[in-house]
C-alpha cells in the first residue's frame, strides 16, 4: 500500500513516470529538469519513491570517470525490479496464471493460446482510442520510438515471461498483432525481436521491413 | 562466479528427418542461430560433430534423438541468448519440428571453468533431473541453483 500512496502526490507521480520511461538510470538534476522542479525537491521525492520500493537506487560514476580524483559516484534512480500488486479484496491471479501457463506448456497448446490472444487483441484494438503508442502506453508497455520502429521497455507479463519465455512471448506477439489489426493499422507489423531487459516485440511499418 | 561455468543440454526428437521438407525451417535456422550463439556475450563452447558446424549428426542414444550441448559463463549469458535474441523466434516454432516430450528435455549444471562436458556426462545430468527433480547437480531455469560451495 505504501508504494501506491507514494504515487498519490502529482509531482512524485511525474518524477516516477519520467524515470521509468528512460532507457538509462536517471540522476537528480535530470529528473528535476524533466519535472520542472528544483533539485533538492526532486531529490526528496525521488528518495521517497525509493523508500516506498518503487525505484531502485544505484551509485555510479559517470562513464569515463574512474580512479582517484573522480569524485563521489552520483546517486541514480531506475524502475524498481520489485512488482507491486494491490488487490482489494485480496485476489491471486498470478498463481492462477502460472498454473494455466504450465498446462498450456505441458499440452503444447501454444497455437490455441496465440489464437485466443489474437482475438482478444483485435477486440481491444477495435475499441481503442488514440494512436498505437498511446494505446500501448495505456496497457503498460512503456513504448518508445527507435528510428521507424516502436519498441517497448516494459513487459506487462514479465514474471510469467521469465518462467515460460516462448509461450508468453508468442502470446504477447499475437496479442499485439491482434491489437494492430483491430485498430486498422494495416501498414504496421509486429515481430519477435527480443533484447535483454525489454519487451520481446518490435513494431515496424511493413514497407520498411528489413 | 568466473571459476564456474554453466553447462546446458537439451534433447529433441524431430517429427520428420532433418532432410524432410517439414524440417526445413529448423535446418535453415541452424547456421545463423549457431553463429549468433558463438558471437553471444558469455558463450564458451558448444558440441559439434565431425563437420564442425553443429551436432545434428550425433545420435548418442542410437536413435533419432538429437542433442544440443553448450557451456556459458553464466546463467544470465545463456538466458539472454536463449530467450532474448532471435533464438526465441526459432524456439517459438519448436512444436512444428519436434515431438512434444512429457519429461524434462533440458538440464543445466555447473562445471569448473575450462571443463568440456562429455555427452555421457550431460545425459547423466538429464537422467538425474528426470529421476530426482531439480537439485544442485542438475537443475532448470525455473529452479536454478548456485555452484556448490559458492555463496549466493
Amino acid at each position: 500500500m505504501e508504494a501506491i500512496t507514494a504515487l498519490g502526490d502529482p509531482v512524485r507521480r511525474r518524477l516516477y513516470d519520467y524515470v521509468v520511461a528512460q532507457d538509462h538510470e536517471v540522476g537528480r538534476a535530470e529528473a528535476a529538469d524533466a519535472a520542472g522542479i528544483q533539485r533538492t525537491l526532486a531529490a526528496f521525492h525521488l528518495d521517497r519513491l525509493a523508500g516506498a520500493g518503487l525505484l531502485d537506487v544505484v551509485f555510479r560514476r559517470p562513464p569515463g570517470k574512474a580512479g582517484p580524483g573522480a569524485g563521489r559516484p552520483a546517486k541514480l534512480y531506475r524502475r524498481s525490479a520489485t512488482e507491486h500488486v494491490v488487490s482489494l479484496p485480496p485476489r491471486d491471479y498470478g498463481t492462477a496464471a502460472v498454473l494455466l501457463a504450465e498446462v498450456v506448456d505441458a499440452l503444447g497448446a501454444e497455437a490455441n493460446l496465440e489464437e485466443v490472444a489474437r482475438r482478444h487483441g483485435r477486440s481491444a484494438g477495435a475499441s481503442a482510442k488514440g494512436d498505437v503508442e498511446e494505446v500501448l502506453a495505456r496497457q503498460g508497455y512503456a513504448p518508445y520510438r527507435e528510428g521507424d520502429a516502436v519498441r517497448m521497455r516494459n513487459c506487462p507479463f514479465h514474471t510469467l515471461a521469465r518462467d515460460f519465455p516462448p509461450l508468453m512471448c508468442g502470446m504477447n506477439l499475437a496479442l499485439i498483432e491482434g491489437l494492430l489489426d483491430g485498430m486498422g493499422e494495416t501498414g504496421l507489423s509486429a515481430y519477435l525481436r527480443p533484447r535483454p531487459g525489454e519487451c520481446c516485440v518490435e513494431i515496424i511499418s511493413k514497407n520498411n521491413d528489413d | 562466479m568466473t571459476d564456474h561455468h554453466l553447462a546446458q543440454l537439451n534433447v529433441g526428437r524431430l517429427r520428420q528427418p532433418l532432410d524432410a521438407p517439414e524440417s526445413a525451417g529448423f535446418v535453415a535456422g541452424l547456421k545463423p542461430i549457431n553463429a549468433l550463439a558463438d558471437a553471444s556475450p558469455g558463450f564458451v563452447w558448444r558440441l559439434t560433430d565431425e563437420d564442425g558446424e553443429d551436432a545434428t549428426s550425433l545420435h548418442p542414444n542410437g536413435d533419432d534423438m538429437i542433442v544440443n550441448l553448450s557451456v556459458w559463463e553464466s546463467r544470465e549469458a545463456l538466458w539472454d541468448f536463449a530467450y532474448r535474441s532471435d533464438h526465441l523466434e526459432l524456439l517459438r516454432h519448436r512444436r512444428e519440428w519436434f515431438v512434444r516430450m512429457t519429461e524434462p528435455f533440458m538440464v543445466l549444471w555447473w562445471v569448473p571453468a575450462g571443463h568440456v562436458p562429455s555427452v555421457e556426462e550431460a545425459l547423466g545430468r538429464l537422467a538425474r533431473l528426470r529421476e530426482k527433480g531439480p537439485g544442485a547437480e542438475a537443475f532448470t531455469f525455473r529452479e536454478p541453483y548456485h555452484p556448490v560451495g559458492l555463496a549466493t
